[in-house]
């Protein structure tokens, strides 16, 4: 009934307020409405979330396998671009 | 025990067992794997407000249980309204069906979360937010369907021609809903009339739909006389518990 002019929907859920929405799969719909609703059925039954984006898979950017060396080979070696050399402040959560 | 407001407690949780049955009927034949979910997310709300109110019609009874109320009792004991236990027939006729009945739903909870009994209150509250959605769902699909394709506009304005004469028996009140109003307990459902018909018909603008003229209404839920296909629907219900009485799993 649907098929022709449905179209792929990525699902982002936040587990909760100030978290990052977290990409959690995908599914079908033919508007927003819709998108937004078959999220909610789909993706937050067990109480995982307090705010849900969806977004068309068509819309979304990707990189491809080929670029990856690239793109992401020169950080290999450059460690310090990673803060494990500082000690995490008391109370700072989420980082 | 209170035999009136035992009585009044299952009837409520009769149409939420009955539709809650009905759309579970649902599950492995949604026109999409998505809605196949929703529905049945929707049966499993109801199941669950059923549950609410036969177990508080448990406490009350202090004789049969929420599961015999539910299993073991025959299709005419049940006072559901005759438009929850409508076949499903399609899925624009699922969706003409629940909208009716979630815009009552709506109203009629809001109005119970106002009871004076606090156990029918706190299940009011608890599920007025599932309706919210149940009502958010039909109304949306409602106006997808009517303002859809011609062919989808057919079958829904088809739909809502067979469903229509079974919306009056929301808003009958019978002995047991006086008494019940007058004691402050129960919900006036002839009071709402007209803002549910507000409430249907602005979205039956929007989804192009009409109301068809001289119907002939039916009732007759609450006194147990039933359509053709309940009886069959309370039997597969019952199968199991019926045929294995005591088991457990």
């Amino acid at each position: 009934m649907l098929e022709e002019n449905s179209e792929v929907w990525e699902v982002f859920i936040q587990s909760k307020n100030g978290l990052a929405h977290k990409h959690v799969g995908n599914l079908h719909a033919s508007d927003k409405k819709m998108a937004l609703e078959n999220a909610r059925d789909l993706y937050t039954r067990r109480n995982e979330g307090s705010c849900i984006w969806v977004v068309k898979s068509t819309d979304i950017v990707s990189s491809e396998s080929e670029d990856s060396e690239a793109f992401f080979d020169p950080s290999n070696d450059k460690m310090y671009r990673h803060p494990t050399f500082y000690k995490m402040p008391d109370g700072a959560k989420h980082i | 025990m209170d035999k009136n407001l035992l009585n009044y407690t299952i009837r409520l949780g009769d149409n939420c067992l009955v539709l809650g049955q009905r759309m579970s009927m649902w599950c492995s034949n949604g026109p999409t794997l998505e809605e196949d979910i929703a529905l049945a997310n929707i049966s499993l709300d109801l199941f669950g407000q059923a549950t609410a109110f036969y177990s508080f019609a448990e406490e009350i009874d202090n004789k049969n249980t929420a599961d015999d109320i539910a299993f073991k009792r025959d299709a005419n004991k049940f006072s559901n309204y005759l438009i929850v236990e409508l076949e499903n027939t399609n899925f624009g006729f699922t969706i003409v069906r629940n909208f009716f009945f979630d815009c009552f739903q709506f109203l009629f909870y809001e109005r119970l979360k106002k009871s004076d009994c606090k156990n029918l209150s706190d299940i009011a509250y608890k599920s007025i937010k599932e309706v919210k959605y149940h009502l958010r769902h039909s109304t949306n699909w409602l106006i997808r369907l009517g303002d859809g394709t011609d062919q989808s506009n057919r079958k829904v304005q088809n739909a809502l021609n067979e469903i229509w004469k079974y919306t009056d028996e929301l808003f009958e009140l019978d002995d047991l809903d006086q008494l019940m109003i007058s004691n402050g307990v129960g919900v006036d459902s002839s009071e709402f009339k007209s803002e549910w018909k507000n409430l249907v018909d602005k979205a039956l603008v929007e989804a192009k739909l009409k109301i068809p003229q001289n119907t002939k209404m039916i009732s007759g839920g609450k006194q147990g006389k039933h359509t053709n296909s309940f009886t069959e629907l309370i039997s597969e219900m019952q199968h199991i518990p019926r045929k294995y009485p005591d088991a457990k799993w």
